[in-house]
């Protein structure tokens, strides 16, 4: 029982960076991942052994995560997305401020179309293990990429870069 | 693009996120070079790919927030104490309704439909770890018998297996003025879905599927015969409908 432990915990740091995405707060990544370890934790006994660990994980985070999301649309907690923005050291101040309007531009995204980009872009996962993890058939993951690649794209060029890099 | 299929939105996704074998690859470059609209259009994206790394990936090197490891440590007993209490509590609660029993009637308001009393216990109850149901489903026969001795009409738990639904278990409960009773399933994810079966219907009134919605939980309730049944799951309404038909045929065969 013992190694399943020593399992979840080396998913930790993937399922942090995920979630830190997809929240865009740290304070909230954390929690998010914190319930989804509470649950996966709780329910160890269903995870069928030799399947994909990390997919069953990230699995329970998409429940956990729409499950908040709709207790909470009543009262949605607007946080901004630059909390969790950290200028990775090294870069320079011109790729510092395409990633600030990179992380903007993906707040504004749909939560539908979020979740696919980062699962793909971010995470590299296959089509069909996010098709997996989202409960969705494969052709709804296709498309929602294509729209929300689409859909990126328009707001980062869309912005107006001039104002948005003096203030 | 002299041979193979035509390129698709598809093709050029997997292209982005270099999932197509080399000779697929040289077909959508070749389309590429004669599009550029969509050529620019995938550079596009891989660039997001690539900024979406580069904005996330150092969360990976960042220390591990200690609460989340201990999660980990939870011991079943710790747990367990935690649920002794609360089983005190209901013990003291129930004792107290027993003492009044002649005073007032412990039952849910009066002012609950059937299908927001399934609604309510299926709130309470499926969150339960570690007592989410009285009797488990390796006690099937024994659990089916009691329930329909204490209703007083055959109730019956549904086969939901081929829908990977497995039976955890179920319970009786306080209906507004006979008892109900309360199957729960789980799939794979643990998602869970509960039955509830009761009798406080106006009997023989075959009604079609309804459906309600209270608090993000779905119901779609119906009555069959004596019985009044209300299915309910965190589930978009699309999805539930299947289960609930399901349930229908099963109970009827």
């Amino acid at each position: 029982m013992d190694d399943i432990k020593e399992l979840i915990t080396e998913q930790i740091p993937r399922l942090r960076r995920y979630a830190h995405a997809l929240t865009g707060n740290r304070v909230r990544a954390d929690d998010l991942v914190q319930d989804t370890l509470e649950r996966s934790w709780s329910r160890r006994h269903l995870w069928r052994r030799g399947s994909d660990l990390r997919a069953w994980l990230f699995a329970i985070m998409h429940n956990v995560f729409v499950n908040q999301l709709r207790k909470n649309s009543a009262a949605p907690g607007h946080v901004p997305f630059d909390e969790v923005f950290d200028p990775p050291s090294g870069s320079s101040p011109d790729e510092a401020l395409e990633l600030r309007d990179l992380a903007s531009a993906l707040e504004r995204l749909p939560t539908e179309y979020r979740e696919v980009l980062l699962l793909v872009g971010l995470e590299q996962m296959r089509y069909e293990d996010v098709a997996e993890i989202l409960g969705v058939p494969l052709g709804t993951v296709m498309s929602r990429l294509s729209r929300g690649r689409d859909r990126l794209r328009a707001l980062l060029s869309g912005q107006p870069p001039v104002l948005r890099r003096i203030k | 693009m002299s041979h193979g299929k035509p390129v698709e939105e598809f093709d050029l996704q997997a292209y982005v996120d270099r999932r197509l074998d080399p000779a697929h690859r040289a077909e959508v470059e070749e389309y590429l070079a004669a599009h550029p609209d969509q050529a620019e259009r995938v550079r596009a994206f891989a660039r997001q790919n690539a900024m979406l790394q580069a904005l996330f990936d150092p969360v990976l090197a960042q220390p591990v927030p200690e609460r989340l490891p201990r999660v980990l440590e939870t011991s079943p007993d710790r747990r367990l104490w935690r649920y002794f209490a609360m089983a005190a509590s209901l013990a003291v609660a129930l004792a107290i309704g027993w003492i009044l029993r002649g005073e007032q009637r412990i039952s849910p308001p009066p002012g609950l439909s059937f299908a927001e009393q399934a609604a309510v216990a299926h709130v309470i109850y499926t969150p339960e770890v570690l007592h989410p149901v009285e009797v488990g489903a390796a006690q099937e026969d024994h659990l089916v018998k009691w329930l329909t001795k204490r209703l007083g009409e055959p109730v019956q738990a549904p086969d939901l297996g081929k829908l990977g639904y497995r039976l955890i278990g179920g319970r009786l409960l306080p209906g507004r003025e006979k008892p109900a009773a309360q199957f729960m399933y789980e799939d794979a994810r643990g998602q869970r879905l509960t039955l509830y079966v009761s009798t406080d219907v106006t009997a023989n009134q075959e009604t079609a599927f309804r459906y309600a919605r209270k608090d993000g939980v779905s119901v779609f309730y119906w009555v069959d015969g004596p019985l009044g049944y209300a299915l309910s799951a965190e589930t978009p309404r699309e999805q539930l409908l299947t289960v609930a038909e399901t349930v229908y045929r099963d109970l009827n065969r």
